[in-house]
């Protein structure tokens, strides 16, 4: 997405924002839906096949052939149920009127699900290329995780820097900011590729509008929540903001969240931290999230609070 | 109190009774991950032996986190009931588990012996039981509640609904409520998970559901599972809820993490008494999952499962109308694989019905754990076997917010029609009327979502 779209984007949004105050947030329109970027199970046509059998396209990186799944192709002599059923499914992204051989799922919907969750396992495990890395500006800094196997057992050392990353962000990152926004993989690799530019441009942009002060973005690799306590105790900022990749779900595997929290510190309490989740594009849409996260981030300054104390302070 | 115990010749010296306990747990990463699990399995068999022998009235009088330095202590212990515990006092863990165990010994009985238990002890004696055991001694128990209508009676399985929705979309949660009510699905309660904890949001969220089920006319209940603070909110700004929800955890430092206090729950429940819309007398729901006070490093050297057992002894005293633990959700550094979740979803059930609450289960997992829906699914027969009250259902067993995966909507009514359960009886008329179920399984309308149009 080019910068020019982002900052409309993000002025219109923060407009919207600031002239409905009161109105906690904004309904995100939803948008729909396809589940193709995992690849899609279709039934190849029916007369040709025994019964039963099916075949599949994994197509983890291509659009199946020509055609999107079966039931969201309405052919036109639909009856009004088919229709209120069209009409329904549009409006989730849950497996709803999936239909049923006896009270168990029909085969197709079974492997379909099978499958989503095959490609959900698969991209547990996953880097994020350096390119966005350079082009966002961030310097990488490590955990005291060694590999993958390590972080998934011991999140406990997903919540602290290596020595050498404790170091450089000391060198490196402006000291006593406004605003740290730190983005990490997590437990999605796939989430930062798909999401982290829009979101982190548009949030930028929405703090300058808002003449908050950012201090020096960074990357951590293989980070958890929690962190955000060392690097609040280092760099000593108003706002830490963390950007990860959540655990990889069936609908999208690639589901960025944002943690904020006001002035976090080693034992900083779970409840003073707010998340935003959801954002890819099957969710809240990257940009519109990095909007919002923005003018929230101006709450929690004006507040002085972030989570359930924000909640309190606002009465 | 002896610590020690001789086995094949070795000779195995606990410190202390808390690492007695740790240590005759099942194998969990969460008590690895915490450095208190057994260094391998002889010693989990020593532990377990040693524990074996220990009397109730020892365990009281040992207490792992004292009654004057954390209030779900003081609750636990000031809900013991005196004589029922002096009566049983010199019991050893093992006499326990045979006197839960025995064919005299039904619903009546171990309802009175739970007065006169604590958490610890509870814990206790599931360290020593079998998955069959639990299973067993688990469908003794019956739990009624009433919040709008009774649920818990022998021979039902419930279940929630959870129509939730990545963006908390309104058209696009009922969609997803019209097609689990063709599966019959909801007779616990229709409970949202939001993803935004605002006010406004979760107001939406309670009317709309609220209006639906009165203009189908469905005994249910509902509920938003925002944070406590903010259902309160929503409640007093003349939102209609059932009950209020609450993630609890088996510590007052844990719960201070969640943003929550002993006087806080019983501040929402007495909301809930005077201007929810649930009739009661039960309001309250709790979900629990072991693992958690680790998680907010608040957990004390105590092993997971006897925090998890406190979470029940915390919660007992709000007279809740359902609690459940969401047994697979936590991740794979507290319990690794399906094995372990298996065992927790058992261990939990179990010691939940001992605590005398009604018990039900999200049996779930999610992707970044070793199990697949094979493994739910075996879960959720056993579950349904040990008379759980209810579990969790989403479309397909795909939560679309959450990202992670539960039961599904066909499994519940498989479960139901396998295990000659039936929901509810309230709803199950209901769903009659909608011939959603006929002759006790799925009926003509079942799975047509066009029916409620």
């Amino acid at each position: 997405m080019d910068e020019q779209l982002i900052q409309t984007i993000t002025k219109l949004v923060v407009e919207k924002l600031q002239t409905s105050e009161n109105e906690t947030k904004q309904e995100v329109p939803v948008t729909l839906y396809s589940r193709e970027a995992k690849g899609v199970l279709t039934e190849t046509s029916e007369e040709h096949k025994a019964a039963g059998e099916v075949t599949f396209h994994q197509t983890a990186d291509q659009k199946p052939p020509g055609k999107k799944r079966q039931r969201l192709e309405p052919s036109p002599e639909r009856t009004q149920e088919e229709e209120l059923v069209t009409d329904l499914q549009a409006k989730t992204p849950a497996r709803i009127a999936v239909g049923r051989a006896g009270s168990r799922p029909k085969t197709n919907t079974w492997l379909q699900f099978r499958l989503d969750h095959a490609a959900a396992v698969d991209a547990v495990y996953g880097e994020v290329p350096d390119e966005l890395m350079n082009k966002l500006d961030l310097f990488q800094v490590s955990t005291r995780v060694k590999d993958k196997e390590e972080y998934i057992r011991r999140p406990d050392l997903g919540r602290k820097l290596s020595d050498e990353g404790k170091e450089l962000i000391k060198k490196r990152c402006q000291s006593s900011p406004a605003v740290q926004i730190v983005v990490s993989n997590g437990l999605s690799a796939k989430a930062i590729e798909e999401n982290a530019e829009d979101v982190y441009l548009s949030l930028v942009q929405s703090l300058n509008n808002g003449k908050v002060e950012t201090g020096t973005s960074f990357y951590v690799d293989k980070g958890r929540v929690a962190l955000m306590d060392e690097i609040g105790e280092i760099l000593q900022p108003d706002v830490v903001i963390l950007l990860i990749g959540e655990r990889p779900g069936l609908v999208s595997a690639e589901s960025l969240s944002a943690y904020l929290c006001y002035k976090p510190r080693i034992g900083t309490i779970e409840a003073d931290r707010m998340v935003v989740s959801n954002i890819h594009k099957g969710g809240i849409p990257p940009v519109e999230a990095g909007a919002y996260l923005g003018t929230l981030i101006q709450k929690i300054l004006k507040y002085e609070a972030s989570g359930v104390s924000l909640v309190k302070r606002e009465g | 109190m002896n610590l020690k115990t001789t086995l094949g010749g070795e000779v195995y010296h606990f410190n202390n009774l808390k690492e007695v306990f740790a240590k005759a747990n099942e194998e969990k990463s969460g008590d690895r991950l915490a450095g208190l699990a057994a260094e391998t399995v002889q010693e989990r068999i020593a532990a377990k032996t040693v524990l074996s022998d220990i009397t109730l009235g020892e365990i009281r009088s040992h207490p792992f986190l004292p009654a004057d330095e954390d209030e779900v202590s003081a609750i636990i212990e000031g809900d013991i009931n005196e004589p029922i515990y002096s009566s049983m006092k010199n019991w050893s863990v093992a006499e326990l588990r045979e006197y839960i165990l025995s064919n005299e010994t039904g619903d009546r009985e171990l309802k009175r012996i739970s007065k006169g238990l604590n958490s610890e002890m509870i814990a206790a004696v599931t360290k020593l039981m079998s998955n069959l055991d639990l299973v067993h001694a688990a469908n003794k128990v019956e739990i009624l509640t009433t919040c709008n209508i009774t649920i818990g009676h022998k021979g039902t399985l419930s279940s929630r609904l959870q129509p939730n929705h990545p963006t908390d979309n309104v058209d696009g949660m009922i969609a997803s409520l019209k097609d689990g009510l063709s599966y019959g699905i909801g007779d616990a309660l229709i409970g949202i998970n939001p993803v935004d904890d605002s006010v406004e949001s979760v107001k939406r969220l309670l009317h709309a559901t609220h209006d639906f089920i009165d203009d189908w006319q469905i005994p249910t209940q509902n509920c938003v599972l925002a944070h406590v603070t903010t259902q309160m909110k929503a409640i007093q700004q003349g939102a209609p809820a059932d009950m209020i929800f609450q993630s609890i955890a088996g510590t007052e430092a844990a719960n201070r993490s969640f943003g929550i206090s002993a006087e806080l729950i019983a501040e929402a429940n007495d909301l809930a008494k005077r201007h929810g819309t649930g009739t009661g007398p039960q309001r309250m729901y709790f979900e629990t999952g072991q693992g958690s006070e680790l998680s907010a490093e608040a957990h004390f050297g105590i092993d997971q499962l006897t925090l998890e057992s406190r979470n029940y002894g915390f919660a007992r005293h709000y007279d809740p109308y359902i609690v459940n633990t969401v047994v697979g959700f936590i991740g794979p550094e507290y319990l690794y694989n399906s094995k372990q979740v298996i065992r927790a979803g058992l261990e939990d059930h179990f010691m939940g019905k001992m605590h005398g609450i009604p018990m039900g289960v999200d049996i779930c997992y999610t992707n970044h754990i070793k199990a697949d829906q094979n493994d739910i699914e075996d879960l959720g027969v056993l579950l349904t076997a040990a008379g759980v009250n209810f579990i969790i259902a989403t479309p397909m067993g795909d939560d679309c917010m959450l990202n992670y995966q539960s039961m599904s909507y066909h499994d519940v009514a498989t479960l139901n029609q396998t295990l000659g359960k039936t929901p509810a009886p309230d709803f199950l008329k209901w769903l009659e009327k909608m011939g959603v179920y006929e002759n006790g399984h799925l009926g003509p309308n079942a799975g047509r979502i066009s029916l409620f149009s």
